[in-house]
């Protein structure tokens, strides 16, 4: 794998807020077609990482790297642009419109005058929805009526609308049952079919090893092993997590 | 007065396949103009057993006059509304801009149709500011428009000056509300209606299909046509047993479905549900919320100077008493009687027809039967709160089931 370009790259990220060096000397890839697990306990840099991913913050020091060129990320708006899409913890949907109305949201497909093309919207959402196999009833039920499954599958779907090249999912699992979780999973696992490099961002050791291809650890700020889930087990990614063992194989 | 359950549904709202998958949806809160037909049904076999002239087409067609004005102030507050924003200033903004009007008219000479594009323009002008203050200072809506709901009267009492009472003579203000037409014109209105609600329902199914999309069947769609011809081909028949259709009724009526088109099959009205959903999901969907908001107060304090208008049309004059009273409070409980949502997201611009259809229609009832403001206001209060009281019972029983 190692000989290809990673669709995105970060080399040494470092963001401080304040007294608190949230991220130092950060290196992170994700290739096309794979599932990077981002893991690590509460306060490792999880999120701070997948902020700068996103064009929330900009790093302090580091670059960023998408198809192998250098690129200058300062605002959601330039991540998107790249080709990296976002799919919140809590995934911003709006609960009073349907499925096609959250899907387009911000970006409806209208008639020349400006009147919404409903049709057109419709065919596309159900399209969209049919390839990534979703159990959303019907693209015309409201949102509100959707269980916490589906939401998160209506949220990944619309990151999905830009045509991304990356997405990042943070916790998609969380709050979720047994069987919704293994709708997420499936679609997450879909989505890395498509050729996507896919982020997840999770706590559930059992998700993270049922869905990942490779399991990057954070600990206070730093990378803490990169292993390749099928040579790895769970003792040893928890033992980098708490930071029993640091940098990879290395014992401390 | 031309609605129905049909009507006020989306098109896409899948239909029930058993009585008890009605009655459920029903209870939180589906179909929720069908609920408030029912009041209406209620309110008017109440009134029309007690009294043999309510559903005279004398009274009735008093009726529409009577609920035009306030109607059209309603249609404003229901797009607040959908914001999850009240605004207080509505009332008195109608009181002002019927001022600004006949006091351009009578007393400075311009023509009518120049003082109504005034005011009309003076009202989108308060809208504009009290919503600009509102999103700029992040200073909630109610507190604006409460200031508001002061200062304007003080404005209102500042335009007529030392006179107090401005009475109106411009025969285009008159006509407004004074206007009755023809029978014919006003079965040629009635057809040309329904005409176009067909052509636009079947032409709507015939898009889907070509899509691809699976589509209502014909019989439902027909069904829903006639759902819609009746209550229209009533209405006709019935106003043309008196004066003939009222032009105040078709202004109503007219911008109720302009509203209604404008929030239901466009990107601005979609974008006004998102705001009222969830603001935060709308401003990351790129959604500029804050030009949202200020133009829907801007066009809530338009429609507020429309009903003004036509209040002042129906009194023919403008005293230092328009736009006060319990004007207010039952341009609001309109809406929020028929349905929309105090919490914005949800309801329809019909409701501001079917509100104050349900409002006049107890005033009405109640003025024929000879009671007193005191009876009049404790009935409608108690409207009002059932209306709400169902409104959260079945929004917590939709939350449960969701």
């Amino acid at each position: 794998m190692t000989e290809r370009t990673p669709v995105l790259s970060l080399r040494g990220i470092s963001k401080r807020f304040g007294a608190v060096q949230a991220l130092d000397g950060v290196d992170f890839d994700v290739y096309a077609g794979e599932v990077v697990a981002l893991v690590g306990d509460n306060g490792a840099g999880k999120s701070t990482l997948v902020k700068v991913m996103s064009g929330i913050y900009s790093a302090d020091a580091g670059e960023y790297r998408f198809d192998g060129q250098v690129v200058d990320v300062k605002s959601p708006q330039d991540a998107a642009d790249l080709g990296v899409a976002t799919v919140y913890q809590d995934l911003a949907l709006a609960d009073n419109l349907d499925v096609v109305g959250n899907l387009f949201l911000g970006h409806e497909l209208v008639h020349v005058g400006a009147q919404l093309d409903e049709t057109r919207m419709e065919q596309r959402a159900k399209e969209l929805l049919g390839t990534l196999s979703t159990t959303i009833p019907s693209v015309r039920t409201e949102v509100a009526s959707l269980s916490g499954g589906q939401r998160q599958q209506v949220a990944i779907a619309r990151s999905l609308l830009g045509e991304p090249k990356v997405v990042l999912l943070d916790e998609p699992t969380a709050a979720l049952g047994v069987p919704q979780t293994k709708q997420v999973l499936e679609l997450v696992r879909r989505l890395r079919d498509r050729g996507l490099g896919v982020v997840v961002i999770s706590h559930n050791m059992a998700d993270v090893f049922e869905v990942a291809d490779r399991i990057h650890v954070l600990y206070l700020g730093r990378p803490n092993g990169d292993f390749q889930t099928a040579d790895t087990t769970r003792e040893e990614v928890v033992a980098a997590i708490t930071g029993l063992r640091s940098n990879g194989r290395e014992a401390s | 007065m031309s609605s129905s359950s049909a009507a006020v549904q989306s098109e896409a709202t899948p239909m029930p396949r058993s009585p008890r998958e009605f009655l459920r949806r029903f209870g939180q809160g589906e179909f929720g103009s069908l609920r408030v037909l029912i009041t209406l049904a209620v309110i008017w076999v109440i009134f029309g057993l007690a009294h043999d002239r309510f559903l005279s087409a004398v009274n009735l067609t008093n009726l529409s006059l009577q609920i035009a004005g306030i109607g059209l102030i309603s249609v404003g507050v229901v797009l607040v509304l959908l914001l999850g924003e009240i605004d207080l200033s509505v009332a008195i903004v109608s009181g002002l801009c019927a001022a600004i009007m006949a006091v351009l008219n009578v007393k400075h000479g311009w023509s009518p149709v120049l003082a109504v594009l005034v005011a009309i323009a003076a009202g989108a002008a308060i809208g504009t500011f009290q919503g600009f203050v509102h999103t700029r200072f992040g200073i909630p809506s109610f507190v604006v428009t409460l200031a508001g709901l002061l200062g304007w009267q003080g404005a209102l009492l500042w335009v007529l000056g030392d006179t107090g009472t401005v009475n109106i003579n411009a025969t285009f203000i008159v006509d407004l509300a004074g206007t009755f037409f023809d029978d014919v014109v006003g079965w040629i209105i009635a057809v040309a209606l329904i005409v176009v609600y067909a052509a636009v329902t079947l032409n709507g199914r015939r898009e889907r299909l070509r899509a691809g999309l699976e589509a209502p069947p014909v019989g439902l769609l027909v069904v829903r046509i006639v759902a819609i011809a009746i209550p229209v081909v009533l209405t006709v028949w019935i106003v043309n047993q008196d004066r003939g259709l009222p032009l105040a009724l078709c202004i109503l009526v007219g911008f109720v479905m302009l509203f209604d088109y404008i929030t239901q099959r466009t990107r601005f009205g979609r974008h006004i549900y998102a705001v009222g959903g969830n603001e935060e999901a709308a401003r990351r969907a790129g959604i500029r919320v804050g030009r949202i908001r200020v133009a829907v107060f801007a066009l809530a304090s338009a429609m507020a100077a429309c009903g003004g208008i036509m209040l002042a049309s129906r009194l023919l004059a403008v005293n230092q008493s328009s736009g006060g009273s319990d004007l207010l409070l039952l341009a609001i409980a309109g809406p929020v009687i028929a349905g929309t949502s105090l919490f914005g997201g949800r309801g329809r611009v019909w409701s501001a027809l079917l509100g104050a259809l349900v409002i006049g229609s107890i005033n009405n009832g109640m003025d024929l039967l000879a009671y007193s403001s005191d009876t009049k206001f404790m009935v409608t209060g108690a409207v009002l709160l059932g209306a709400v009281v169902v409104d959260a019972a079945t929004s917590r029983r939709r939350q449960k089931a969701g």
